[in-house]
């Protein structure tokens, strides 16, 4: 039996009829349009779906909608503010750790995860703290090269990129 | 610049966007969510279709009875595999496949009958009503049985499930190898692995009854080429198909072939006049496969004293699974690249692929490489130790330089691969560590190369291989049309960059349209590492051909002869005073305002040399890449457990037009060679049932597998190429499990022949050179003890 359930999305309120076995993954990506969380598995293996869940992150695509009720999520879509990128993301993008991108998302919501617990994380750290998240274009040496960038503060005042020679 | 050195800038090779790490054009896009892949799309009125998945691997159809799943509400139509018996293949080579089994099965998970429902939910409870009999068959899932069983055939007309025989003999093998002064002979297998791309392959067709037109959007690397197969298939005009390819969520020679998928939604939104999505489930990925072959191998390798190579021994076995795919192609290619990187003039090459009930390879990155780099590369290694010199010097000794000429009608145009062996040597310290590091640390060395856009024409027609088309004028910038595929390796950001070089514009003012039937002009799509080369050039072209008419308005204007004209920072002045000049889209405007848009178009085919042997199609290449690779390994004494430490390599990709994006595709390459080495295959049992089709059973590399990286992009210019450069995206993947396999014997002095290096192997052949009891145990499951002959 399907039911209303009351979700915060990236700050804003959504109300959504789910049925019970309904994903944040599911509603997200198929009731609310948001494509940007990826889907690799649906089994929890690949981490292509991560989102922030009050503030941790979550495999979405194991993750019930109806457990999700009074909870902060952000997906993807949420990062970006008015045109201006997260750190994470504009590092992503200068240091190429970037390919195919369908990891990416995922990629960047487990990084901003890591962070929020552990703002300072050393390689280790890194390495362990990303091993949920299956790339399979970079080698993940990009990936960690933008995050070890974030942890140094190269993107503490991170702007819109121009992408390309100007 | 004074009048004597007054050449252009690419004379001097000294570019303004070309050699930059600009960052992807369609980055912003990929970190923010709004990059667009296919199973993202949602179109009005979209239905969604489900596969029901055979549940055996070999048997004989004897009722799909859908009735039941007809009637459920929200289902629109099922589909059974005899409506649409049609066989189609790669280039209808043998074609083999239909959309839906028909009368048999041959691979577990293969199609038996398709749901379209208005929900996947709907369409997954209906497929539980579908009645499906099927009497089995013993399910062939070795090559050695498949090739000796007479009477159970998987297709009635392949003799001993013989898909195709290749054979090849240059110079006098058997002469050479009883004159050589050492002989190395090992046997080798290459397991069968799986792409692993994280998107798994998804399909919306959509028909539009009104035009009796169908647009199909699949994360595709061939576009053109899977237009065509969708036509033959379901018979339909080409011209009545358009195929656009959304962002592609890895591909790696895995999306090269049309899934079922794609004909199954094609023919289900013909027949219900609605857009049909299908999106594989990952056991469905696996299943559907495609890639790469597993492959049993024999080699003998000669060499004099002094290490100069002078026959080369092969003969390998293929398990082609339950259909053709790449198949004849693999089989041929696995042979063109034993011709290099070492020169070698004594060539016999016998290979077989054989039908198994198993999922079908097809192409992966480095296709045929891998398998030709692990036994060729391992031999080396005992080469060396038997003819006591270090694999890097056997290597140097051996290694092919430009104008090198195969045997074949191979021809090497360009070849910085020395310095590729020089700089993984150097940098690792090679020579004070090989041999000489404490038992359980090891170092191995292995090398390769490969093509760059071969010779070989999917489409069977003479046209060009490439083709681009550019507008350029004052309302939109630069803009062009070119149907090569972005994967993921960059080949969008890299066109433009070659575009801007061009016109001397920044990036922003060129738009790349390609991935779309209708708006690119034919190409051979993403395939064989020949976009940078093949469809550059055909870039490169079009951009002069445009630009040479927008000089033709410039010169006149600026009385400068327009062969001394340049463009920079979007303006056109002449090469001999910078005072005289004009701004390049006023240029653009003075050229609209009397003939219109400017146009130019260009394209690009490799040269098409002409053998006479059989196969002689598959290996020419208008350029190589070289790769060098050194790995260093810590080897469990107790567990047998390999660790990679550290990661050496080095690339000659001539000229990196993107050197971040080059990195990337050889770490990338690396990793995808290092899981094939130690974690990834897939598992089948003997009733050919898949163990693994999920991403916790069928491992790929995370961040914890991966080793410390060292690698160096080599000076290098191929002067045959639009800016110097040539592939990268595959070669760093061919020599990896050698590397790992000559590191693992420098560790612990046993000779692993098979991939994946597990644990248990490893520690069973550790404790098989110490217990002999042990030995005959350890055989059967791929190791061996070096057999080294002197003569």
């Amino acid at each position: 039996m399907k039911q209303v359930v009351h979700l915060n999305i990236n700050g804003s309120p959504y109300d959504v009829m789910v049925a019970p076995n309904a994903t944040i993954a599911d509603v997200v990506r198929r009731q609310l349009g948001m494509t940007g969380t990826k889907l690799g598995c649906e089994q929890g293996d690949c981490g292509a779906c991560t989102i922030l869940i009050d503030g941790k992150s979550h495999l979405s695509c194991i993750t019930l909608a109806v457990a999700s009720e009074g909870k902060e999520i952000v997906t993807i879509e949420g990062l970006e503010q008015n045109g201006k990128l997260d750190p994470i993301q504009q590092a992503i993008l200068e240091k190429q750790g970037v390919q195919c991108g369908i990891c990416t998302p995922g990629v960047i919501m487990s990084a901003k995860g890591l962070l929020n617990e552990n703002p300072k994380p050393n390689h280790e750290e890194i390495v362990v703290g990303m091993s949920g998240n299956l790339c399979r274009c970079t080698g993940y040496e990009k990936i960690f090269d933008a995050i070890e960038a974030v942890v140094e503060g190269e993107y503490d005042d991170a702007a819109t990129p121009q992408v390309g020679a100007e | 610049m004074d009048q004597d050195s007054a050449y252009t800038r690419e004379q001097v090779r000294e570019f303004e966007i070309v050699g930059q790490s600009v960052p992807r054009v369609e980055g912003y896009d990929k970190v923010t969510g709004r990059a667009e892949y296919t199973d993202d799309i949602d179109l009005h009125g979209m239905t969604y279709a489900k596969v029901y998945c055979s549940p055996v691997a070999h048997g004989i159809i004897k009722k799909v009875d859908v009735s039941k799943a007809k009637e459920y509400p929200g289902v629109l139509d099922v589909i059974v595999g005899e409506e649409h018996p049609k066989k189609y293949s790669v280039n209808d080579l043998l074609p083999t496949e239909t959309p839906l089994a028909v009368d048999k099965v041959r691979y577990f998970g293969e199609g038996l009958a398709a749901v379209v429902a208005i929900s996947e939910q709907i369409a997954a409870e209906a497929l539980a009503l579908i009645d499906v009999e099927i009497e089995e068959l013993p399910a062939l899932v070795n090559a050695h049985d498949s090739e000796a069983s007479a009477d159970n055939l998987i297709h009635d007309f392949a003799k001993n499930n013989t898909n195709h025989t290749a054979e090849q003999h240059f110079g006098d093998v058997d002469d050479a190898l009883a004159k050589s002064d050492v002989v190395v002979e090992e046997t080798f297998y290459t397991s069968m692995v799986n792409g692993g791309f994280i998107e798994t392959q998804s399909v919306v067709a959509d028909y539009d009854p009104g035009k009796r037109k169908l647009t199909v959007y699949n994360c595709n690397q061939l576009a053109h080429t899977l237009q065509h197969t969708i036509a033959r298939t379901i018979d339909m005009p080409l011209d009545d198909i358009r195929v656009i390819i959304p962002n592609v969520g890895g591909g790696f020679g895995g999306k090269t072939e049309a899934t079922p998928s794609v004909l199954i939604a094609s023919i289900m939104s013909r027949k219900i006049g609605r857009p049909v999505k299908l999106t594989y489930d990952r056991d469905e990925s696996i299943y559907q496969n495609k890639g790469r072959h597993a492959c049993h191998l024999s080699l003998k390798l000669g060499f004099n004293k002094d290490g100069t190579i002078q026959a080369l021994d092969l003969s390998i076995l293929l398990d082609g699974g339950a259909h053709s795919g790449w198949g004849f192609v693999v089989l041929w290619f696995i042979a063109a690249l034993t011709h290099l990187p070492y020169k070698v003039r004594n060539i016999r090459y016998e290979g077989r692929r054989v039908y198994t009930n198993k999922p079908t390879p097809g192409a992966q990155r480095s296709f045929g490489g891998v398998q030709a780099r692990t036994a060729v590369e391992s031999c080396f290694d005992m080469a060396a130790v038997e003819l006591g010199i270090n694999p890097y010097e056997l290597r140097m000794i051996n290694a092919v330089e430009t104008g090198y000429k195969c045997p074949s009608v191979v021809e090497v145009r360009h070849s910085e691969f020395k310095k590729c062996l020089e700089s993984v040597a150097t940098r690792s310290d090679f020579a004070n560590k090989w041999g000489k590091l404490p038992r359980g640390k090891g170092i191995g060395f292995a090398a390769g190369h490969y093509s760059s856009g071969g010779a070989f024409l999917l489409y069977n027609s003479s046209r060009a291989h490439s083709t681009a088309n550019i507008r350029v004028d004052t309302e939109a910038g630069a803009t062009v049309f070119c149907g090569v595929t972005d994967i993921g390796q960059g080949s969008t950001t890299v066109m433009t960059q070659i575009a801007c070089e061009v016109f001397g514009i920044p990036m922003r003012k060129v738009n790349f349209i390609c991935q779309d039937t209708m708006l690119a002009p034919m190409d051979n799509g993403t395939m064989d590492s020949r976009a940078t080369y093949g469809a550059g050039h055909a870039v490169k072209n079009a951009a002069l051909d445009a630009r040479s008419k927008i000089f033709d308005v410039a010169a006149a204007h600026l009385g400068v002869r327009a062969e001394q004209l340049q463009c920079k920072d979007e303006l056109i002045s002449s090469i001999y005073d910078d005072n005289r000049f004009i701004n390049f889209w006023e240029a653009v405007r003075m050229y609209q305002e009397v003939q219109g848009t400017v146009f130019g178009t260009g394209d690009y085919t490799p040269p098409q040399p002409r053998g006479d042997y059989d196969g002689k199609i598959i290996g020419p290449s208008p350029a190589f890449g070289f790769t060098a690779q050194i790995a260093e390994v810590d080897v469990n004494l107790r567990t047998g457990q390999v660790k990679v430490l550290k990661y050496y390599e080095a690339t000659d990709c001539g000229k990196a037009v993107n050197p971040a994006s080059v990195e990337g595709q050889v770490e990338g390459g690396v990793v995808m060679g290092l899981g094939q080495a130690l974690i990834e295959e897939i598992v089948v049992d003997r009733n050919g049932r898949v163990l693994n089709p999920n991403l916790h059973d069928y491992k790929i590399p995370t961040t914890m597998d991966v080793p410390e990286f060292d690698s160096e992009i080599v000076d290098a210019y191929d002067p045959t190429s639009a800016y110097g450069g040539k592939e990268v995206g595959e070669a760093p993947t061919g020599p990896v499990c050698a590397a790992i396999m000559n590191a693992v014997y420098d560790a612990v002095g046993v000779r692993l022949t098979e991939v994946p290096i597990t644990p248990e192997k490893v520690f069973r052949a550790m404790r098989g050179q110490h217990s002999r009891g042990l030995e005959l145990e350890t055989t059967t499951i791929g190791f061996h003890n070096a057999k080294i002959r002197s003569v």
